[in-house]
């Protein structure tokens, strides 16, 4: 008889490919990933200050640096946007900081605010998870029970439309002034992205795969383990980046209405009200908060290549 | 259509298939269908697109019910075989799970059948020599070419030792030299396991050069129109495909497909022995082919 020869790639003992090596034309190295991020964040900073030397408020700096020049500046047009009160130098963001968060204490206002961070994070995460757990308990029920998808899916996207700050008051009439009640908040946020992807997701196998289990004999659960679940994978991650970031504004939002002192919510609150005095503050407040949405999202997507390095079809 | 033999592993008996739309047009994917297969038997169904050769198939594996007659496969009714696990299924895709490695995949079905880790391994090893991808049992399937990935899918349809091996174009995606190849290895397969296949393929040179039989079907309504016995001997290889005898069978098929042709469109692909496969149409044909 023949034998035949395998087509196209090497035996094993040569090396494997590995998927990160795949000819991707998206795909380009950390170094120039990094280098393009830090090119644009430089961008964005000269822009900004070149948005204020057009249009700010004029400045005069008397003897600068010692020298016994006088250094001033009077733009050329007044944007009311452009105000230091509207638009405060990004420096003067930074160097708020790196200064005490208030008088006579040691903590400055970033490690104050990467506390507040931490906390909030926390309410979040925990939001989060139980978010994911609903909405892939939702889609599972939907996906296998039509009756149950037509009768409550309705419900599910009306549940969105109503706004957070509207709700959120309610959910703290119900729960109390507390974490719980910031968690219910993140969930609520959280669920809905999961339970509409997951849907999708669950019924996303090639129909000959259910075709083949099904001669297989294989029991629901099996085909749920074994084919629909990990078939979903992809859906399920593009939908918890989504969740990570609505879970972390869900949180915020929740804190003021739910009386939590320690996190990112009251600090914006507080600072809000100082804006006159101190626009740095609030601007690094937010600073810090959109810091902590993109780390979130970054870690479920480390996550997500990690589950999916093996899949290079399945990753976005 | 064939006399009923003692030894049949699977009886077709009266099988119609009625497609209906909503709006009250139905339309009659197969009609009158009896076949008998005898155990061991390499049978081929052959026919233009929408003669519900696919549709028969999977009448035959339980995965779609006929509208009238039965299927009986080992004594039982259909559904039963499908419960006791008599059917091997190979598809034109392979249907790879890319979550899991080659090896890992040949095991799912013994997983679900409860086979103890020992015996899992010791079969996946013995499966993947047969299709001659023992090098490769730790690769993930976007790793393999095509045509490897169909050895793993054919690996996995046998490795749990089914009684009936059903294979619905299962190279009609590859280049014609890969096809080639894999009829070869499907051949061997067959000649060392002695299992029964039943093959539905779009083309006439491989449904000669493997079977035992070829049925050849119509469409509109998808019925059986001649059966030819394949008496070239075996075992066959390349040089088969350039005898007389070969040549002979194929043009007897293909002026069978053509008498049977009346009602097919004349778009309807049927390949010929020099046609380049054609674009497939597997997706398309799904509800009635």
């Amino acid at each position: 008889m023949t034998t035949s020869v395998p087509e196209a790639v090497a035996p094993s003992g040569t090396r494997r490919l590995r998927p990160s090596e795949t000819l991707d034309p998206g795909s380009m190295s950390n170094r120039r990933r990094i280098g393009l991020f830090v090119g644009f964040a430089a961008l964005v900073l000269f822009v900004w200050e070149a948005v204020k030397w057009f249009g700010g408020v004029p400045w005069r700096y008397e003897n600068a640096l010692g020298l016994g020049v006088d250094l001033y500046h009077d733009p050329p047009f007044r944007w009311a946007f452009a105000t230091d009160l509207n638009l405060p130098h990004w420096w003067d963001i930074g160097a708020a900081l790196a200064a005490p968060v208030q008088r006579n204490q040691d903590d400055s206002l970033l490690q104050f605010l990467l506390g507040a961070s931490f906390y909030t994070w926390r309410e979040a995460a925990l939001g989060f998870l139980v978010g994911t757990l609903l909405g892939l308990l939702l889609a599972t029920l939907f996906v296998h029970f039509g009756l149950l998808e037509r009768a409550f899916v309705p419900y599910v996207v009306a549940s969105q439309t109503i706004p957070i700050v509207a709700l959120a008051p309610m959910i703290v009439f119900a729960f109390g002034p507390s974490v719980t009640s910031v968690v219910v908040i993140a969930t609520y946020l959280t669920f809905f992205p999961v339970t509409i992807a997951m849907i999708r997701g669950l019924r996303s196998p090639d129909p000959r795969a259910l075709e083949l289990m099904r001669s297989y004999a294989a029991s629901k659960w099996q085909i749920y383990r074994q084919v629909r679940f990990p078939a979903s994978m992809p859906y399920l991650f593009t939908a918890l980046k989504i969740a990570a970031t609505a879970s972390i504004i869900g949180a915020i939002i929740g804190e003021g209405p739910g009386g939590i002192p320690n996190g990112l919510g009251r600090a914006i609150i507080n600072f809000n009200q100082q804006y006159i005095t101190g626009p740095e503050k609030l601007w690094a407040a937010i600073l810090v908060s959109s810091l902590l949405g993109v780390a979130f999202f970054l870690l479920i997507r480390g996550a997500e290549r990690y589950a999916l390095r093996n899949r290079p079809a399945a990753r976005g | 259509m064939t006399a009923p033999t003692v030894d049949a592993v699977v009886r077709i008996s009266g099988v119609d298939k009625l497609f209906g739309a909503e709006g009250g047009a139905v339309t009659t994917a197969l009609q009158g269908i009896n076949l008998d297969i005898r155990r061991g038997e390499f049978v081929s169904l052959i026919g233009p697109s929408g003669c519900g050769k696919s549709t028969l198939l999977r009448i035959i594996g339980d995965l779609i019910q006929p509208t009238t007659g039965t299927v009986t496969v080992n004594g039982k009714l259909c559904a039963l075989a499908r419960r006791d696990r008599d059917y091997g299924m190979v598809f034109q895709a392979p249907v790879l799970f890319d979550w899991r490695t080659v090896e890992d995949n040949v095991k799912l079905p013994l997983e679900l059948m409860g086979w103890d880790k020992a015996r899992r391994d010791e079969r996946a090893r013995e499966m993947l020599g047969l299709v001659e991808l023992g090098d490769f049992m730790r690769h993930y399937p976007y790793q393999l070419s095509g045509g490897m990935q169909q050895r793993v899918a054919i690996a996995r349809a046998l490795s749990f030792e089914p009684s009936i091996l059903l294979m619905d174009e299962p190279f009609g995606a590859l280049d014609e030299m890969t096809r080639e190849r894999m009829n070869q290895e499907v051949l061997r397969i067959w000649e060392r396991t002695g299992i029964t296949v039943v093959f539905v393929t779009h083309s006439i040179p491989e449904a000669v050069f493997l079977s035992s039989r070829v049925v050849v079907m119509s469409a509109r309504p998808g019925r059986i129109t001649d059966i030819i016995e394949i008496d070239l001997p075996r075992p066959r290889d390349v040089d088969t495909r350039e005898e007389r005898r070969y040549f002979e069978l194929v043009t007897e098929v293909r002026e069978a497909l053509r008498r049977g042709g009346d009602h097919a469109e004349p778009g309807d692909p049927v390949e010929g022995v020099a046609a380049a496969a054609s674009p497939e149409r597997t997706m398309a044909e799904g509800g009635i082919g």
